[in-house]
């Protein structure tokens, strides 16, 4: 078992733009300290190292993400980690150990590798693949059998439907979230992540952003992850780390310090235009004040249901079934029928996870029906609805404190 | 002909038998041998010319004068019969097998060895499983023909069917010879279909469900 720490207040930027999930304190942490000190990577004949001088310090429990131009040795940087790629010179630690101080075929089960399209042996199920890992490290069959059912569930994957399935069985989505189930395989307290989302169609990588947020709060890991993806980055990454040629570190902080103040032109122009919108996806959904909303039960009286949305002013109705999960969210006008509420899954429900960012949030309220969107938890479970007002009114207040805050400085400035 | 059979039935049966086992063997020798090479081109790809250009060479080099280049090594007998099949049933395979090796998806070793697996492991677990339908398909060929190979090396005395061709030619016109010649091929034929069978159950045990074509 690896040690759970709890996250020490102001371990990142405390300004008032700052909602990434490194500021949530009560977080567990099963993630160990990356330091990479002066880590040189040349290749034979090149003029310039692919790698020159790079010292970072990536924190436990953290996300982090590598960005920069194609060619700048973020995936160079990302694979000397795990020794795929050996440095010229300099140290890197984890957790306070050097990893040349152990056999790399050793070091890198302990390290989680998740890389584009999940890259799944194609000969092996599912099952198989996810225990790669825990087969090499000679683990029991009833426990490795338990672990993969266990991971299956975490990323959402029904075990006794997918277990047994082979990777082209399943479609890119799955396979990336067997890949993602694969890495955390033998619970590694380091996870490295090599543009691990870019395989797949925009709406499930929404999707799958959005799960491995969650899983992320859940276990705390360490993760260094590898995107050409600005956007990717903003969202997932507790910091950013942004490279130039050489891996030279333009930038590394968080997205809040990232997009407000960039550290120079080069990063300003990689940020790109439009930062204000992009900020749109710093702010998460579970940071809006949920409007309360009619809730009933399949098989609750569907007049008396009627009777309390009417009074409450409500024009549909959230279904939720026996675990709390929202079902359907019908008008109130298919329910005057009366009886009791009897209405299956419908998978054209689209719900919005509490971690998804405030610009998931409009996409998803522009396409329902509803003009709001149903909110819930990682397991699924219902947590409240929101609509287009409850993200101005947050925004709003998010300017009026940026201002308050501007000011002061201002302030500050002049006395 | 039904009366040169019935007359012959055992001592047919039995050569049938030998021809089968002959051209086994030699396609199981040559099977590991050309996985072994393949392997190691597939490491050091500077070999892979080479081997070409022996495998390009080695195919037009008629049977019949391999056998008489060995016969002083070896002499009359199994073993001269045995390196020349295995000689020709090691090329199909191990072009195959370099394909099949080198048709394996680079990510998939990277990703192999990024969760700790050895070379040796990702060899074993990883790259001949995914490259065995495409050495499976390499050996069928090796097998359909070393069935004929295995009919020349009787020449030399090699055990089989090949003795009754060879009688048949060498007694043209006589009583027998197109039974004689008519009993080899058929017979070649039979056991190369029943072989051809085989491999087929074969690939439908070994080939993981998840690369298989259909």
């Amino acid at each position: 078992m690896t040690e759970s720490i709890e996250r020490p207040a102001g371990a990142t930027s405390t300004s008032a733009t700052d909602h990434s999930s490194a500021a949530a304190p009560d977080r567990h942490i099963s993630g160990v300290e990356i330091q990479l000190r002066d880590v040189v990577k040349k290749y034979p004949g090149q003029k310039s190292a692919a790698v020159e001088s790079l010292s970072l310090t990536v924190p436990a429990g953290e996300v982090v993400m590598f960005i920069g131009p194609s060619g700048c040795g973020k995936t160079t940087s990302l694979k000397m980690i795990n020794r795929l790629i050996e440095p010229t010179s300099g140290t890197i630690t984890i957790g306070g150990e050097d990893v040349r101080g152990r056999d790399a075929d050793e070091l890198r089960r302990t390290i989680g590798y998740v890389i584009q399209g999940g890259s799944l042996f194609p000969h092996l199920t599912v099952a198989d693949n996810i225990a790669v890992v825990p087969k090499l490290l000679k683990w029991s069959k009833q426990r490795t059998a338990d672990r993969v059912e266990e991971l299956l569930d975490l990323v959402g994957l029904e075990p006794g439907r997918y277990r047994d399935r082979y990777p082209r069985e399943l479609s890119g989505g799955q396979q990336q979230r067997v890949g993602v189930a694969r890495g955390l395989a033998a619970d590694p307290p380091v996870v490295l992540m090599d543009e691990p989302f870019g395989a797949v169609d925009p709406i499930t990588r929404q999707r799958l952003q959005d799960e491995m947020l969650g899983i992320q709060r859940e276990l705390g890991k360490t993760i260094v992850c590898v995107t050409h993806d600005i956007d990717e980055a903003i969202k997932l990454g507790d910091r950013i780390l942004i490279l130039s040629e050489g891996a030279h570190v333009e930038q590394y902080d968080t997205p809040e310090n990232v997009l407000a103040a960039p550290a120079n032109d080069f990063v300003a122009d990689f940020v790109g235009a439009g930062s204000t919108l992009k900020q749109l996806s710093l702010s998460r959904v579970d940071e809006l004040q949920m409007l309360p909303w009619t809730t009933a039960r399949v098989g609750d009286d569907a007049a008396e249901a009627v009777r309390r949305a009417e009074a409450a002013g409500h024009d549909c109705i959230v279904v939720l079934d026996a675990r709390n999960r929202p079902i359907a969210w019908p008008w109130l006008r298919n329910l005057r029928r009366g009886g009791s509420i009897d209405i299956a899954r419908r998978d054209e429900l689209i719900t919005l996870d509490q971690r998804a960012t405030l610009n998931d949030a409009l996409d998803t309220m522009l396409s329902s029906s509803h003009a709001g969107a149903i909110v819930t938890d990682s397991r699924d479970t219902y947590v409240g609805v929101v609509d287009f007002e409850s993200v101005t009114t947050h925004i709003r207040s998010q300017e009026a404190s940026a201002k308050e805050a501007q000011q002061a400085r201002a302030d500050g400035a002049v006395s | 002909m039904g009366e040169f059979i019935a007359e012959r039935r055992q001592q047919i049966a039995y050569d049938m038998l030998q021809h089968a086992n002959l051209v086994f063997q030699c396609v199981l020798v040559a099977t590991l041998v050309a996985v072994l090479l393949a392997v190691l081109i597939n490491r050091f790809r500077a070999l892979e010319p080479i081997a070409n250009a022996v495998s390009a060479i080695g195919l037009t080099l008629p049977a019949f004068a391999l056998v008489g280049l060995l016969l002083p090594l070896t002499s009359l007998g199994t073993v001269t019969a045995f390196t020349c099949v295995v000689f020709y049933a090691v090329l199909p395979v191990l072009r195959n097998a370099v394909v099949g090796l080198a048709g394996v998806d680079p990510t998939l070793l990277e990703s192999a060895r990024g969760m700790g697996m050895s070379p040796v492991g990702v060899l074993l677990k990883v790259q001949l499983p995914l490259a065995w339908p495409v050495i499976l398909a390499g050996v069928r060929t090796s097998m359909q023909m070393s069935m004929g190979i295995a009919a020349i090396a009787a020449y030399v005395l090699g055990p089989g069917l090949g003795s009754y061709i060879w009688r048949g030619l060498t007694q043209t016109g006589g009583a027998n010879a197109l039974n004689y010649a008519l009993v080899g091929t058929i017979g070649i034929i039979a056991v190369a279909l029943v072989a051809d069978l085989l491999l087929l159950v074969l690939g439908r045990l070994t080939i993981s469900k998840g690369v298989r074509v259909a």
